[in-house]
């Protein structure tokens, strides 16, 4: 095959290829602002990765390409499915709206910045001269960016790695449960599934939401020794009250 | 019959506009997340694009610090939506109106 052919059967398959993957990418990019259900947008987010992935070897970018799936379509999407399956997806999502309509704002002010984009785009200053990456992916492009990034971006590759670091570190602290969270969490499970569970040793009288309430009694008495230890006695009703409300604003 | 550059940017356009309408839109905190991938891999298209019209690899290696800079805000950002989570009752982002837990 002549190189002439060559080049023209490649520009032919980028052709069909960004035929097809473009408007599926879009589509995929819509279907996951609007589908109500998140598990759903997220495995369209993958959808939309892996379409970028192809344009990325469309692009002679072979090695951005394969970050993207393993990076991307990998790693993050598992993390944002790992939360969502965390968090619980059953929960409906609000719908009213905050700022009084917000959403028309949205769809306009975003129709607007295409347009703005767009018109910048098609002045046609980056039609002209389109030089190609034959020379930079001579020797491929795995080699070409491991020099460029081992000499040029040193500096900039080795912050990534410290940065890297410190938000592994940061994700740690943020979460781990500290004891005084510990605590009620402790309690609003124990209430909220019936199970009575050991009581810890302070807890013995806690009086249940539907009980009378007798602590009061010794107060009215005015004996002033007792005052400390009726604080922490008399603390808990407020907690020992809350699961039943936020059950019932569940259900 | 070619494709330029042009097709390449305006879709890396429209995707970016897609994820500013989806953050704008909706509520659901995850979901506000994946619509800033979506307007961050918009960028890495028109890097890469970018980096064809030139000739040069600097682009393409621009888009693999974004991507890192990416995998870092979203393990960060998912840390704080699980931390918010166990105080709160839902990811909406409008219950969360206080820097203070």
């Amino acid at each position: 095959m002549s190189p002439v052919l060559a080049a023209t059967a490649a520009q032919n398959a980028e052709l069909i290829g960004f035929i097809i993957l473009a408007p599926l990418s879009v589509i995929a990019a819509l279907g996951m602002v609007f589908n109500r259900n998140a598990v759903y947008s997220a495995l369209l987010l993958v959808v939309n990765f892996f379409c970028l992935a192809v344009f990325y070897l469309l692009l002679s970018a072979q090695f951005v390409a394969a970050v993207q799936v393993i990076v991307y379509a990998g790693a993050i999407m598992v993390l944002f499915l790992f939360v969502l399956m965390l968090l619980g997806v059953e929960r409906a999502e609000i719908l009213h709206e905050t700022i009084k309509g917000q959403r028309v704002a949205a769809v306009v002010l975003g129709v607007a910045l295409l347009a703005g984009m767009a018109g910048a785009i098609l002045t046609g200053v980056f039609q002209a001269n389109e030089a190609g990456l034959a020379a930079a992916n001579a020797n491929g492009n795995v080699v070409g960016i491991g020099r460029l990034l081992f000499t040029k971006y040193t500096l900039a590759f080795e912050m990534t790695g410290v940065l890297l670091l410190v938000a592994g570190v940061g994700a740690l602290v943020l979460g781990k449960t500290r004891p005084e969270d510990e605590q009620p969490r402790r309690r609003r499970t124990r209430t909220g599934t019936g199970d009575p569970g050991p009581l810890p040793d302070d807890e013995d009288d806690i009086p249940t939401p539907g009980e009378p309430v007798d602590t009061d009694e010794p107060l009215a008495e005015g004996a002033e020794t007792d005052d400390d230890q009726e604080a922490p006695e008399r603390e808990p009703v407020p907690v020992a009250a809350k699961p039943s409300e936020t059950e019932g604003s569940k259900a | 019959m070619t494709i330029g550059p042009d097709a390449y940017l305006l879709l890396s356009a429209v995707l970016f506009t897609i994820g500013v309408a989806g953050v704008l839109i909706r509520r659901n905190a995850i979901v506000v997340f994946m619509c800033v991938e979506l307007m961050l891999n918009a960028v890495n298209l028109s890097l890469i694009t970018f980096s064809r019209v030139r000739g040069g690899l600097d682009g393409q290696i621009l888009s693999f610090f974004v991507m890192v800079v990416a995998a870092a805000e979203v393990v960060v950002g998912l840390g704080i939506l699980v931390a918010i989570f166990r105080k709160r009752t839902g990811t909406n982002v409008d219950d969360v109106n206080l820097l203070k837990g």
